[in-house]
């Protein structure tokens, strides 16, 4: 018997609605060696970990949180088919996770559950806050009510942890209900009602520290001046305790680049190592100080329970757009990177709200664009006092982003009324307890956020950079005779395949007053925005990005025409086009991850190349007549 | 109109509520009737907003919508729109309405 038990694993479900405390228990489990992975066909993570009950080798299934078994949310869906064993091979066992102070309302779904007569337990968490609060109850009673075994915990103290990996090895040995629960929800409130009655002794009150604390947090005039304080600490945080360690990678990386340049010989392999890979790999991890960052102020604000919250005060002013209050933050965090902004929707339960989020989150303008406008406001934008400590080029910069914001908006309640009005889900949300967060839960989310990201954004935009990489390097033609490295530089960018794709394109991109040079600058930019500024200098066969050229292209002159190439029209239109335009593919990467398809990506990608195509051609003509 | 019949209500059958949405901070309530002819309805149901229920309305948020409400040990927010599907029997006022202790709440009303 001993044989099969060690050949296939246990199979153990947990099952639970949000804030259980569901995961604290899973990682009690399995300590931190979950796998993680999707569904196939739905975008909702999938979560297991192996653990040893007793000398029981066991798998745990970490479902996705859930009030009820009826569902109406692609996760509550998986929750059903996981236990219909369609999505994977149906848990032989289920614990189900319920907080001891929610527990009439975890005892519904429990019904549900006891009706597919598969061995279940029921762990009763939060235990003490459930004590703290007055509650009593009668475990015992409880077992004999149900009819099926009943432990308390307290997760994050490891309290009961040891008593139920031993319940846990031993499922054939779980008592079974004697009868039935009923199935319509009324019924089943009335059989909750009845066990109940007799098992909770006395019920426990509403947690004293949480309603003195929501009378400060939610207070009519404080709680709005907090939610915008915590909202600016935590940009500014994302914004500007990030850049060290991205300069810091950034200078690395290139550092190792040139170390690989001077020590093996010249050649193809060399340039693959240090501009391809060296550089591609620079371009994932370039990632991860917003992303850890982002992961975790967030969990810490989601664990200490503000993000319900947050939430809670600024419903209002998304729901004007179609969007709920938890979209904020992933907007906000959009505007540091789209990246994690995108990430960050995770938080967001109703798919079709999630999904509008996305697809409007790379409208915010993000920080990679700051080095082009910065480039092109320098160059051309006259360094002018407009009022008083307001320059010019400050305004046209607010300008860039308030057209970004504005338009992110606008889209999102376009989407929202049109395309995306199926399938609408009412807006519900728990205001949880406060609660201490745990360093163990909180390091074991933010990794894995931040492995999931490597694994299924990282590996696209390595894959990515390496293409393009290889666009703008092939085929390799020797520069003529004479030139120096920067012109060597510039011959190879103009003959490659992109340098051709940028002449090819340069009917297209004419009317909003592109050249071919800008043509190159916008195929290389699809790595990442601000590449644009470096492919410029090297088509410019600049040797100093800053100073020349940012004299180079206020100085071309179109040949055909004998006019400037960056002539008002072009630079304003071009500024526009890098609002709008969806340049990025690690936002298209992390997108295809986050709705498991291409199709949203692809969406994405178009809609936003028309408005900027469209915002840009019609910028272009009206500087153009104005200065006429 | 609605697919479930009221549930045994003898006493008031003429008293159709008032929507939750309609009540004031501090109140508190007895659902009377959910209206679960929809999706939405029917989450509404198996969130516990069930007959005999017993709510008290917490707070509005700062702008007015949502509504956070307290129900079977859990704070639960609906935006007004979504109250307003659950007609409610308000309950006398409360005698202490600053305490705010929600000792009481829970549903403890047997049929």
């Amino acid at each position: 018997m001993s044989t099969t038990a060690a050949i296939a694993p246990l199979r153990l479900g947990l099952v639970g609605s949000p804030n259980s405390g569901k995961t604290t228990l899973f990682n009690a489990l399995t300590g931190l060696r979950a796998k993680v992975g999707n569904y196939p066909g739905v975008t909702v993570e999938r979560r297991e970990g192996s653990a040893n009950f007793d000398g029981r080798q066991s798998v745990v299934i970490d479902l996705p949180g859930t009030y009820s078994l009826s569902p109406i949310s692609p996760d509550e869906e998986v929750v059903v088919r996981v236990l219909d064993g369609e999505l994977s091979d149906a848990p032989e066992a289920l614990a189900v996770v319920a907080d001891a102070c929610t527990l009439e309302r975890s005892l519904l779904m429990l019904a549900q559950i006891l009706r597919r007569e598969i061995p279940t337990c029921l762990v009763l968490t939060m235990t003490d806050e459930f004590q703290r609060r007055g509650g009593q109850i009668d475990i015992p009673r409880l077992e004999r009510a149900l009819g099926i075994p009943v432990l308390p915990v307290v997760g994050h103290r490891g309290i009961g942890i040891p008593q139920l990996r031993r319940l846990l090895a031993k499922p054939e040995d779980w008592s079974r209900p004697h009868l039935m629960p009923p199935e319509e929800i009324h019924a089943r409130a009335g059989w909750v009602e009845s066990i109940l009655e007799n098992v909770l002794t006395r019920r426990p009150g509403s947690s004293r520290k949480s309603d003195a604390a929501d009378r400060i947090v939610l207070h009519p005039v404080i709680g709005p001046l907090l939610f915008a304080a915590v909202m600016v600490t935590f940009f500014q945080l994302i914004f500007a305790w990030a850049q060290p360690a991205m300069d810091f990678i950034d200078a690395g990386v290139a550092l190792l680049g040139k170390t690989v340049h001077a020590q093996l010989p010249a050649g193809l392999f060399t340039d693959f190592l240090a501009d391809g890979l060296i550089a591609g790999v620079g371009s994932v991890i370039i990632f991860l100080p917003q992303i850890l960052l982002l992961f975790t102020l967030l969990y810490l604000l989601e664990d200490i329970g503000y993000m319900a919250r947050a939430a809670f005060v600024i419903d209002r002013v998304m729901a004007k757009v179609g969007l709920e209050g938890r979209a904020f933050v992933s907007l906000l965090s959009s505007y540091a990177c789209a990246v994690p902004g995108i990430m960050a929707t995770r938080t967001i339960p109703s798919p079709r709200h999630r999904l509008v989020t996305i697809l409007v989150a790379p409208l915010m303008t993000c920080s990679a664009r700051l080095p082009v406008y910065a480039l092109l406001i320098g160059a051309f934008v006259p360094a002018v006092r407009v009022a008083g400590p307001f320059g010019l080029q400050g305004l046209v910069l607010l300008g860039l982003y308030l057209a970004g914001s504005l338009t992110a908006l606008l889209v999102a309640s376009v989407l929202t009324r049109t395309v995306l009005r199926e399938d609408a889900m009412p807006f519900y949300m728990e205001l949880p307890p406060y609660r201490m967060p745990t360093a163990r839960l909180l390091a074991s989310q933010v990794g894995r956020s931040a492995w999931a990201f490597l694994r299924r954004a990282g590996t696209i935009i390595l894959a990515v950079s390496i293409v393009l990489w290889c666009l703008l390097t092939f085929p390799r033609q020797p520069a003529p005779v004479g030139a120096s490295p920067e012109e060597a530089s510039r011959y190879a960018i103009e003959h490659s395949f992109a340098g051709r794709a940028g002449h090819a394109i340069e009917p297209l991109i004419e009317p909003l007053g592109f050249d071919w040079k800008i043509g190159i600058g916008l195929i290389a930019s699809l790595a990442a925005r601000e590449v644009i500024v470096s492919t410029l200098a090297q088509i410019y066969a600049a040797s100093d990005q800053d100073t020349s050229l940012r004299a180079s292209i206020q100085n071309d002159i179109d040949p055909r025409t004998g006019e400037k190439t960056f002539d008002p029209a072009t630079v304003a239109s071009l500024l526009v086009f890098f609002v709008f335009a969806l340049q990025c593919m690690s936002t298209l990467a992390i997108m295809r991850r986050e709705t498991n398809s291409w199709r949203w990506p692809v969406f994405a990608f178009s809609y936003l190349l028309a408005l900027a195509y469209g915002a840009s051609f019609a910028t272009h003509h009206i500087v153009e007549s104005l200065l006429r | 109109m609605a697919l479930p019949t009221e549930p045994p209500k003898p006493a008031d059958r003429n008293d159709a509520g008032v929507p939750l949405s309609s009540l004031a901070p501090g109140r508190r309530a007895t659902v009377v009737h959910v209206d679960a002819s929809t999706p939405e309805g029917q989450r509404l149901q198996e969130l516990g907003f069930l007959p005999e229920t017993e709510i008290r309305v917490v707070r509005r948020a700062p702008l007015g919508d949502p509504i956070a409400f307290l129900l079977r040990g859990a704070q639960i927010c609906l935006r007004r729109s979504e109250a307003a599907r659950i007609r409610v029997r308000e309950a006398e006022p409360d005698p202490d309405p600053g305490s705010g202790s929600g000792s009481g709440s829970g549903s403890g009303s047997k049929a």
